[in-house]
This record gives C-alpha cells, structure tokens and sequence, in this order.
C-alpha cells in the first residue's frame, strides 16, 4: 500500500504493527501477483494474478503476471498466498446505528470481511427510511467496508405491523427481519412473506418460539439440570422453522433461517430444498465449532442465542455446511462490554464477537471434515452476497475490488485481549487457530494490512 | 463433659456446591457437625473457635432459617457476625454483583455467606474475594448446607447413608435443595429417586443417578427416606400443577401414601411448608414419623462445622465444652 499509505491514517492502537487504514484514497492502478487465486462462485483455484484500476477489477487469470508485474502499477506481492473475494457477513449485531460502526468496520477489515449487513435490533430501531439513509451516509464517511442494513420486518421489532419494505428497500435495506427476536404471529408472518413477494424481498428470521424458548438461557439437558439453569429446548427452534416453511410454501416467498443450531433444523430445510421451495440459511462458527460443554462452570462468553447445543447437533450443522443445505456462514458479531457478561449467567447479555474470528474458525471447517477451501469460502462470499442479491463475494471484471489476502496455514492462538474490537467477549479465547487475514481490500485500497505475516 | 472434635481434611477454598466433595470430606463434616449438637443442647453454647473472625450473611434472596442458622453457628462459635440483606432489584439498577462483592472483601471478612438467585452467582462471587465463601442456596442450582443438614439428620436416625433407599418429591426443576442432595446422597451410596409430574422434572434428571417416578406409590415403596420439597405458590395454579387441589391429591404426602415406604420410614422437608399442598399437616407434626424440627436443629451444628472447617480454626486435638 505504498501509495496510499501517505495519506492513511493508522485508527489501530497497541503496540502492533498492523494497519487499518480510514479516508477513502483510490488506488490507480494495482497488481496483484504470486497469488492463490479462489473465487468459489467460478470454482477458479489455480496461481495466477489480479490486476485492480480505479477501485475495480480489472483483470484476473491463472497465470497472470507470472512472468513479472506490469509497469506503471503498483505492485502487491501475494507469496503464494489466497487472493480471494471479501467475506460478506450477512449478520451483525450493533447497538447503536452509526456509533458503533467505526469499531466494527476496523474488526471486519482485520477479519478480510469487506461487506457486513447490519441487523435492525439497534436502538432507534432501522424501521424507517429515514435510518436506512442515514446508515448508508455514515457508512460513506467511515468509508472502510461496504455496510448494508437489513431494515426491521414489523414496525419497532414489535412484531405486529410491518415495515414500509418497499420504500426501505428503494433506500437500501437488503433484506429484512427482526433480527434477534423471532415474528411469533403467523398471520405477520405470512403477510409479511406474501407482501415481500412484489418486490422480490428477502426475509431473514432466526427462528425461535419464545414461549417455549421462556426463561431459558442455554441448551435444554443434562448440563443446564446439573447447573440449575432454565433450558431451551431444540424444538423451540424446529418448532419456529417449520411453521415459517408451511408459509412459505402457502406464500411462495423468499425465506432465510438465520443461526441454526440444531440438528432438526438442519434437516428441516434440507427436505425443503428439496421440495423446491425458496429456503436458504446459515449458521455461525458457535454452532459448528463449539457445543454447550463450552458452557463449563458458567462461561458467560458462550452465553448465545439460540444457546450451543449438544456434540450432535453440531455435527449435523457441519453435516449441513458440508452437503450445501447451510448456504452461508455468519458471524453474528454481537459486541459487549464486560460488565454485561460479569454477571450471574442468567443475568448476562447474550452473544460474541466474531468478525476477526469468522475465517480463522471456518478454516477449520476443511481441515477437519470433507469440505474444500472454496466450497467453505463460497458460505462466506457469494453465497451470502447471492442470497443478498449484491453483487460483492466473487471476483468479477469490472467489479469492485473487494478482496482478501490470507495464508491459511498460519497458526495463531486467538487472544481476546489482541482483538481489534474494544469488546472482548469471545467464546474462542485461548483458541489454537489456524488461518490469518494479511491484507483486506476495499474498492482496490487495503484497509488493513498484517506485516508481520506477509514476510 | 469433653467432645473430642474430629480431625477433618478438607483442601477447598470455599464451599460452593456439593459436587467435587468426596465421601470422606463430607464424612468429615457430618462428624465434625455431630461435636457440635450436644454442645448446642447445653446451656452454655458458646465456644471460642471463631473468636476474632468476621462472617457476613450477604443474602440476595428472602430466607429466615437459613440466615439465622447461620447467624446462630456463627455466634456459638464466637464470630462476629454481620448479616446483610441486599434486594436484587438495587443490584441491577446500579451496583454489579461483583461491585458488591469487592466492597464487602475490603472489609475483610474471614467467611461470607451468601444466598443469591440465580444459578452461578455465588461461584462468581466467589472468584472476586479473599475470604472463604459458602454457598447459602444459589437458584435451582445448590444448597450444600441443607445437603449436608439432611444427610445428618438421616445418619443420625438411620445410623448410615449408605443403601439407604431416599424419595426425593416435588418440584424438582426449580429446586437446589434437591440439586445438592442427589449429589450428597449418591456420593454416599444411598439410592435416590425423584418423584414428580413431568412438568416438575428437569431435563435428563436420570443422568444424575437418580430413578425417576411419576406416581407417588411406586416412587416410594420400600423407601427409607421420604424427603418432601416445597411448591411455590406462583407455579400451582396452571403453569407446572393445575392446581392445589390435584397437586396434593396426587404428589400430596398423607398417610395413605406413605403406606407404601417402609413402615420406619422417614419424612424430610427442608422449610418452610406448605400444609395441604406438599404434604400433610398433621403427617408433618407426627413426632413419630417426621424429622423436620430436628432438620432445622441439624442446621445449626452443620453450618457451625462448615464455619469452623473454611475458616481454618478447628483446634488439632480434643476441644473443651
């Protein structure tokens, strides 16, 4: 990033050598050489180069540049490492619309994540045009990663009116949802999907029955009996899931079940798919990398929802990941201070941070099973952005020049205390992992940059 | 008279929970326990093992036995004892758990005793402090103390834990009491069962070593032990039980149901009762069959060993009375 590194300015504190770059600064030209090229949505995995121009791609191939880096561009050594499509999360958490953006966008940059989407649980809640705007202004002044809202599906997440979807929609919302509360009314629901059908729109839920979930606030079984803690059953989930397929199929609307976290679920909408209904979903690294024995002796930080399930439901989630039924892999980036996770486990906020962790877990995914390293980056690229319907997650001429450097193989031991994000509440700490961002793109410009790995 | 006080090993910093205790630490503390109840039948009570100590009773929750039980072993014995009750509601609008807990540890207490809600707070707790900490009941999760009361009383009719066949009924999902004695009776050897509706069972009780029965007769033939649990009123009427009537009609303990445990058959309940609902009232004052108001007598020798034993304060050789 020589040239550009004048004019950037390092947000990153401590005492680490590692850039996230701010101000917007378009980079001529760039050559990507010496790289691994994947692009999962073109099944392409061969050595080649990429050349960027004006914040877009310009030329990729295999073999590109191999007999040396152009003149007049700039010149980006990859040593052989994966030159990839940006991550494209399609599910964070953030309190606060605007404010806490900054934070997030220097997480997702150091975890070679270059879109996120943005989820309407905020307070004000995104239900209104005016919000949605106002999300896509501050995500041009932040400048670092593409943000996307998904607008709330009924009005103030209240679960009884819905939202101007078209109107949001016109604005820029993605899809919509009400985020971490799951719509209980299934007249709302079946409106909701019904209306969403005349302008194509995608509705998002993470399926839960809240009274069966009730005062539960992890898995349902042995350890939530021998720890004195109210369960929650998996088929508050299954229950929520199959109910919203019936509608889908009675509505013929575009449906997506967030974090599933159980085997039943999984099944659900793998029969679904295969009945040709309009289903996709996702999970996060929790659910195929962790089960509820992570709860131990009232580990707050994997206090999550829904709550880590039993060894089998997590098998059966890398089962789905593996077969194609789990389309994307989220992270669910769900930022908290500490004193709202030191507190009595029922007392504790629910959720973890994930963005600089998504790759680095995932990674796993085909180390340890039967899954190839661009079928694993396609849930975190195009398959989300498809889903979406955006046009990131693939490396495309002409396209934005979102992308990310990463080694695969570099170990690290994920530290809470190292991570970007000022909130530490991950359930990975301590973690022996594999996998590290070197260098995330944005628009042709690196917005992050590791050194010390890309020796 | 002389007491010759037990020798007792016990390599843990507080006492949070039964699990992890072995048996012969919780044999240790039942003897120990044992010194201690013709002590509190004489009139002069007070020893000065404790002498110098501070205990504070820091409870989050309403109790009235428990709290003076531990009050009363804390002054027997020659502590200072300050007893504090802290609504839950005042926690959550400002002060932390934590926050509360660091406050008091600069008052350096010796032991702080403390009752709390929810499932894990005292652990919490007890991870902030520098002090011996003893669980007095945290949400359904344990109640080592009223365990180990129990298992005394037990001992001291039965002469033995061990094989002992004990009913455990009621509201076993929202109970610690029942936690901490499945665990402490199967430590010990004895056979434990539950005996409940279905809606009162937590998720997978089996997996604690317990045998599950949804009808009171068969849960307590040939039982030794009949340890009845109390139902709160809010979950009586249509949300666990339809009501009191059916509740106690079914899981009630009278007399035609206890027909079926052993003829010697004891009956237990932790406090404080609901007459006609859980179990029958005058069941409950037959001297001849019940064990309650030596349950609560119990508690006080029980919670006077945990004191001594956390505190590090037990003499080596014979004490005096």
């Amino acid at each position: 990033m020589a040239k550009g590194a004048k004019k950037t300015k390092t947000v990153k504190a401590k005492a680490t050598t590692k850039t996230v770059a701010a101000a917007p600064k378009t980079a001529n030209r760039t050559a990507y050489v010496n790289a691994r090229l994947i692009d999962p949505a073109s099944g392409l995995d061969a050595p080649g180069g990429l050349l960027s121009e004006g914040g877009r791609i310009a030329d990729f191939a295999a073999g590109l540049f191999a007999d040396g880096a152009p003149e007049n561009a700039e010149t980006i050594d990859c040593r052989g490492r994966i030159l990839a499509p940006g991550l494209v999360d399609m599910r964070v958490r953030l309190r606060d619309p605007g404010h806490e953006h900054k934070e997030a966008t220097v997480s997702a940059a150091a975890g070679g994540i270059t879109t996120i989407i943005v989820l309407p649980n905020t307070d004000p809640v995104i239900d209104s045009v005016a919000l949605v705007e106002f999300i896509g202004r501050r995500t041009g002044e932040a400048g670092l990663i593409n943000i996307h809202p998904m607008a709330a599906l009924t009005q103030g997440l209240e679960g009884g009116e819905i939202t101007e979807m078209g109107l949001l929609a016109g604005a820029g919302a993605v899809a919509f949802g009400d985020g971490a509360a799951s719509i209980d009314d299934s007249l709302v629901m079946r409106r909701a999907l019904s209306y969403a059908r005349s302008f194509g729109l995608l509705i998002v839920q993470r399926p839960e029955d809240s009274s069966l979930a009730s005062d539960g606030v992890m898995n349902e079984g042995e350890i939530a009996t021998r720890l004195g803690l109210a369960g929650i059953p998996n088929a508050a989930e299954v229950i929520r899931l199959e109910r919203d397929i019936r509608l889908v199929e009675l509505t013929g609307g575009r449906y997506h079940a967030s974090l599933l976290s159980t085997a039943e679920s999984v099944d659900v909408v793998r029969r679904a798919k295969a009945r040709g209904l309009n289903v996709t979903c996702d999970t996060a690294p929790p659910y195929f990398a962790l089960n509820e024995i992570a709860v131990g002796d009232y580990r707050t930080f994997v206090r999550l929802s829904p709550p880590l399930r039993c060894e089998e439901d997590r098998r059966a989630v890398v089962e789905g990941i593996e077969d194609g039924t789990i389309d994307a892999i989220v992270s669910d980036h769900a930022p908290h201070h500490q004193d709202s996770k030191r507190q009595p486990f029922a007392q504790a906020e629910s959720g973890a941070v994930g963005l600089e962790t998504l790759l680095a877990i995932a990674l796993d995914l085909t180390r340890e099973g039967s899954l190839s390293l661009p079928d694993m980056l396609g849930k975190l690229t195009c398959g989300p952005a498809d889903i979406l319907g955006l046009d990131g997650g693939r490396l495309k001429k002409k396209a934005p020049a979102d992308m990310v450097v990463f080694d695969p193989d570099a170990p690290w031991k994920i530290d809470a205390d190292q991570l970007l994000s000022k909130s530490k509440n991950t359930p990975f700490d301590g973690k022996l992992a594999q996998g590290r961002v070197i260098r995330t793109v944005i628009s042709g410009r690196t917005v992050f940059h590791d050194p010390g790995l890309d020796a | 008279m002389t007491i010759v006080t037990p020798k007792i090993s016990f390599p843990h910093r507080h006492l949070l929970g039964i699990e992890g205790l072995s048996p012969d630490e919780i044999s240790g503390l039942l003897d120990l326990s044992e010194s201690h109840v013709e002590q509190n039948r004489q009139t002069d009570k007070k020893r000065t093992t404790l002498r110098g100590r501070t205990c504070i009773n820091l409870f989050f929750e309403n109790s009235t036995r428990t709290r003076t039980s531990f009050e009363l072993a804390g002054k027997r014995l020659g502590a200072d004892v300050i007893n504090m009750s802290v609504s839950t509601s005042s926690i959550k609008k400002g002060e932390t758990l934590i926050d509360t807990a660091m406050t008091l540890n600069a008052m350096h207490p010796d032991v702080l005793v403390v009752r709390h809600p929810d499932s894990g707070a005292v652990q919490l707790l007890s991870e902030k402090v520098n002090c011996a900490v003893i669980n007095g009941g945290d949400g359904r999760h344990e109640h080592p103390t009223q365990a180990l009361l129990d298992a005394l009383t037990i001992r001291r009719r039965k002469g033995k834990l061990s094989g002992l066949r004990v009913a455990i009924c009621g509201d076993i999902m929202h109970s610690r009491v029942a936690r901490s004695n499945i665990r402490l009776l199967s430590i010990m050897g004895a056979q434990v069962r539950v005996v409940a509706p279905p809606t009162l069972l937590p998720a997978e009780i089996g997996k604690l070593g317990v045998e599950t029965f949804h009808h009171m007769e068969e849960g307590l033939k040939d039982c030794d032990i009949v340890m009845m649990l109390r139902l709160q009123l809010e979950r009586m009427n249509g949300s666990f039980v339809p009501s009191v009537r059916e509740y106690f009609r079914f899981y009630g303990l009278d007399y035609a149901k206890l027909e079926a445990a052993k003829p010697d058959a004891l009956i237990m309940h932790p406090g404080p009762m609901n007459r006609g609902v859980e179990i029958d009232g005058e069941l409950a004052d037959d001297i001849n069959r019940s064990a309650i108001r030596e349950q609560v007598e119990m508690g006080v020798a029980v919670r006077m060993a945990c004191l001594e034993t956390l505190t590090g304060a037990l003499p080596q050789s014979g004490g005096e009375a």
